[in-house]
């Protein structure tokens, strides 16, 4: 009897299991070149405000390198974007990470020329104060473009760092911790960038399959 | 037609989710700082509550009851799933706003309470019906709670309503007045339960006063209805 019983009750459990799953795979198939469009629409989106579109004539997310570079911060590889124009090297787009936020990782996009230039920076992602730290966000403030056009002279620029620390940027009222991240984490990897400049365009391409 | 009335009742006030018998907090009390994600999070709630109502109701002659709730655990968890999937595809912006609280939606103990206490038991139309309610009142309960925190906080109404509706509802967005360092208490996690304490005390001295303008005229009041939980 009771055997009986578990064999019903097994067998409309793994029917129900089907139909859940199976339902979802359906959607999930529906959904799929939908979501990957975002992502690419996204991805594209974010790449462009960091660098003027006169500056490059190449697909970006379709040119990328990796690196493991400590410059880049921790929880490598990091994602590197190759911008060329006439199919020179015109600029590379680093993908990095600064642990030394208020609270958790701070992931930075920033775009530096062959000459060392910084065109952008954007803050990707962040778990900040809001309203003290969020002021990282172009959303939230400006500062971030206070970057735009600087030029970094050394491994340890001494510009790369918050007023109260004798560098460039200003701090915000009751956030210090934020910017002195994301400014020392900026001026590293732009330095990174331009000095590994013609060894990063030498490498494999591994963005190229992704093509749709 | 009492019946749909008993629900509406229910779902809005009497037993409100959120504020009657405290389920889905996890939610509630995370992705309340504006009124763009509480509405969205209220509207995916309400799509997996109905979802779910109507299949467990379905499916409810089908089912023993010793293997009930993991059948509705996997019903429930194959909706947010979908949701999660649908959101992603077409209201990325706010998909990454709500981010984690999407699939937390499945640990929102009102979704699997409403399938117990009312699906399992009710035709699919009734079942639906008490979604659309319970899922009403929870997201006004949101809503309510992202106002006055985004109100409080940081001084506007509907700031990024252009995630959820599309890039036509940035007008809808309201600067009532300007700050130039946000209230922090109010959008980090305490104004959410400060917020959620205010409006069940709100409630509370409603309810107390309805009942002391009708106590001269009302002799003997009904049994209580069986609920979930209660606060009262």
């Amino acid at each position: 009897m009771i055997v009986k019983s578990m064999y019903k009750n097994g067998a409309i459990l793994c029917a129900f299991a089907l139909a859940t799953t199976g339902s979802v795979a359906v959607v999930q198939s529906l959904t799929e070149t939908r979501i990957a469009e975002q992502e690419k629409a996204q991805l594209m989106s974010l790449l462009s405000q960091v660098i003027q579109s006169e500056r490059y004539d190449n697909q970006l997310y379709l040119d990328c390198v990796e690196s493991d570079a400590p410059e880049l911060g921790p929880a490598g590889p990091h994602i590197i974007y190759r911008a060329r124009l006439n199919g020179e090297p015109a600029a590379l787009l680093v993908r990095h990470i600064t642990p030394k936020g208020y609270s958790g990782n701070i992931d930075i996009l920033t775009a530096v020329t062959k000459r060392g230039e910084i065109t952008g920076v954007r803050v990707t992602r962040h778990e900040e104060t809001p309203g003290l730290g969020d002021k990282v966000e172009l959303s939230r403030s400006d500062w971030i473009t206070t970057f735009n056009g600087m030029q970094v002279n050394g491994a340890n620029d001494g510009r790369f760092a918050v007023k109260k620390d004798g560098g460039e940027f200003d701090q915000f009222t009751g956030a210090t911790i934020t910017p002195r991240a994301v400014t020392g984490s900026v001026g590293e990897a732009a330095w990174y960038a331009t000095t590994h400049f013609d060894a990063l365009f030498a490498k494999d391409n591994l963005c190229a399959g992704e093509t749709q | 037609m009492s019946e749909y009335k008993t629900l509406i009742k229910d779902g809005m006030w009497a037993n409100n989710p959120a504020i009657v018998q405290l389920l889905g907090l996890c939610p509630l009390l995370a992705v309340t700082s504006t009124i763009t994600n509480a509405m969205g999070l209220g509207i995916a709630t309400l799509l997996v509550l109905v979802g779910s109502n109507v299949t467990v109701s379905l499916v409810r002659n089908f089912v023993p009851k010793d293997i009930r709730i993991p059948v509705f655990v996997m019903i429930i968890a194959a909706f947010v799933t979908i949701v999660q999937l649908l959101m992603n595809a077409y209201t990325f912006g706010l998909y990454q706003a709500l981010g984690i609280f999407i699939p937390l939606i499945v640990t929102n103990c009102a979704i699997i309470g409403r399938a117990e206490a009312y699906a399992s038991k009710n035709t699919p139309l009734l079942s639906a019906f008490d979604g659309v309610m319970m899922g009403l009142g929870f997201m006004v309960v949101l809503v309510l709670l992202g106002a006055m925190r985004e109100l409080i906080g940081q001084g506007t109404l509907f700031d990024g309503a252009n995630l959820l509706l599309g890039d036509w509802a940035t007008v809808l967005r309201i600067e009532v007045f300007q700050f130039d360092n946000q209230f922090l208490v109010a959008i980090l996690p305490p104004g959410a339960f400060l917020g959620l304490g205010l409006l069940i005390a709100a409630k509370n001295v409603i309810d107390a006063q309805i009942k002391a303008k009708a106590q001269p005229t009302q002799e003997a009041e009904k049994a209580p209805r069986a609920r979930v939980t209660s606060l009262t």
